[in-house]
């Protein structure tokens, strides 16, 4: 690669910390909003769940591939 | 991304609700016979250059070589308009994306596999209603039965499979901790853990052999290149799981790809040669905090994550030196990203990273329950974090109300249904199925048959992977009105 797209690589590095920070307090936002979110879909999981969820884990069974 | 030749191959757990319905084989071809969509019905899987007991360590085990008969190799093969195969491998449906030359690629035509084999399901349920058959892109049954998803990566042939083994044994011990799918239990007499990090881990019980099904080995040394041998040996990658979660796939395939170039180019890498591989796989998979040490034949320990930063690092200073394109840039930064955060806190990953996202949607309905790990629901889900049908599968579920990050878009899995890679062979196989679907006889991945009348098939071998690309050939086969005239050009 050019020596030049190599600086600016490393500009990207250097600037990095602050993005990161940025990044950092987002995904704690978003962390929030998914345990909301992730409130209402376990309110319909069970409606998803297969029935009898343990008598079609024991029945599902494979021959084994490859 | 540096030009290789990559594409997998993805077997479904495959499962009906009526308990006296079919047996898996004739459930699997009902499935993959139902599939609407195939240019030609008729197109037979050349088995010609197909050996998969030839070892790279220069002999080939004894064996039966898969030889069947023409009608039912219609029924066990589709050749698939987007350059790929359909077909049934043992008891499931099995799927390989055709070549691609980027792990980007390779992802959107895994999700196009997943549609296809979903458009199946729907057509083969209407057949036989009462026995709505469901499929699972998951490893493992829980009860010691795993089903694989195989990775390629074509290789210059002149790298001694010595250097490959040495590197890609660390890096594969601890690539789990973006690539696992996450487990609920353990199984094939492994310790009891709650949950783990990857599907597969359990079953990998040797460093390296030729077999797939049974002692399964961290190296795989299938010696079945599918392309020119003298150049090329394809690299069989068994030890992987089969993700849903997009970065997973992505970073995994990116990730193996750049780290194959390094040593290819014969970079200096870190000498990381662990004390007992077989034991660290399965360790790093129950470290779900990934905090445990690894310890090397020397003494000396790192953790999982330490060991993926230092080959990392070693890429980082290769392409300080080396010309940088823009995917495997992107590759780089998702994958120090990645890094990062499971250092600080691997749940911060929970819309990126499969076994992280499943984690959090269970522990999310344990609070909810207040159940405990044994509770049966848990397995119910781990299972359905996998289920193919949008109304059932929980990952879908996730992604529909976009609880996870994605890199593809749905048009972009919608058009490589029906469209080949334009950059390999993959174009010209499908190319010609669309344009010629009644004059192709057969077709496989280095070769592709013609009949021309006359009872006379031409064969037009397709050794060079790089070659038959849309820009080598969509001219030719635009203004061709008949296959004698492409194979005229082709100068057969």
């Amino acid at each position: 690669m050019s020596k030049q797209e190599h600086k600016t690589d490393r500009k990207k590095e250097s600037g990095k910390k602050e993005e990161e920070t940025g990044t950092g307090s987002k995904s704690a936002e978003k962390g929030k909003k998914i345990k909301e979110d992730l409130d209402k879909l376990m309110d319909k999981i069970d409606d998803v769940l297969e029935e009898n969820a343990e008598e079609f884990v024991k029945n599902y069974v494979q021959k084994g591939g490859e | 991304m540096i030009k290789r030749i990559l594409g997998t191959e993805t077997e479904f757990g495959i499962a009906t609700h009526n308990p006296e319905a079919l047996d898996p084989v004739s459930t699997s071809l009902l499935l993959i016979n139902n599939y609407p969509y195939l240019p030609s019905t008729r197109v037979l899987w050349d088995y010609e250059h197909e050996n998969p007991l030839l070892d790279v360590r220069g002999f080939e085990i004894e064996g039966e070589r898969e030889r069947p008969g023409p009608d039912y190799n219609r029924l066990l093969n589709k050749v698939l308009a987007n350059g790929g195969r359909l077909y049934v491998d043992g008891a499931h449906p099995e799927y390989s994306t055709p070549e691609c030359t980027n792990p980007r690629d390779v992802l959107i035509y895994e999700k196009a596999g997943d549609r296809i084999l979903s458009q199946c399901c729907e057509h083969a349920s209407r057949i036989k209603e009462q026995d709505k058959i469901v499929l699972y892109r998951n490893n493992t049954d829980g009860k010691g039965n795993s089903y694989g998803y195989h990775e390629n990566y074509l290789v210059d042939r002149t790298v001694p499979f010595e250097s490959l083994m040495k590197h890609l044994i660390p890096f594969f011990v601890t690539r789990q901790i973006y690539a696992g799918s996450g487990k609920v239990g353990a199984e094939n007499r492994m310790p009891p853990v709650s949950y783990q990090i990857s599907q597969r881990a359990d079953f990998f019980e040797t460093v390296v052999d030729l077999n797939t099904m049974v002692k399964r080995p961290i190296i795989n040394t299938r010696d079945e290149p599918h392309a020119d041998a003298v150049k090329y040996r394809r690299l069989h990658v068994i030890v992987g799981d089969a993700n849903m979660a997009e970065y997973s796939t992505y970073i995994k395939l990116g990730a193996t790809a750049i780290l194959l170039t390094l040593i290819e180019e014969n970079w200096p890498l870190p000498e990381l040669e662990l004390e007992d591989p077989v034991r660290s796989i399965k360790e790093v998979s129950r470290d779900i905090d990934l905090k445990a040490p690894i310890r090397l034949s020397d003494g000396r320990k790192f953790t999982a994550i330490e060991v993926q930063r230092l080959y990392l690092e070693a890429a980082h200073r290769f392409f300080e030196k080396h010309e940088l394109d823009q995917t495997t840039r992107d590759v780089l930064k998702k994958w120090e990203e990645v890094l990062d955060r499971l250092e600080e806190d691997p749940m911060q990953l929970s819309r990126q990273i499969d076994w992280v996202i499943k984690l959090k949607l269970i522990q999310s309905y344990m609070e909810r329950k207040k159940c405990g790990w044994g509770d049966s629901r848990l397995a119910m889900m781990d299972l359905q974090y996998h289920d193919l049908r949008p109304e059932k599968g929980l990952y879908t579920a996730l992604e529909k109300d976009q609880y996870v990050d994605r890199l593809t878009t749905d048009r972009e899995i919608e058009q490589a249904e029906q469209n080949p890679p334009t950059d390999t062979r993959a174009y010209f196989r499908g190319s010609c199925l669309k344009k010629f679907p009644k004059e192709v006889y057969a077709a496989s991945w280095s070769s592709i048959l013609f009949d021309v009348g006359n009872t006379t098939i031409k064969k037009v071998p397709l050794m060079e992977p790089f070659r038959g690309t849309e820009s080598l050939t969509r001219t030719l086969l635009e203004s061709a009105q008949s296959i004698e005239e492409v194979l005229g050009h082709l100068s057969m």
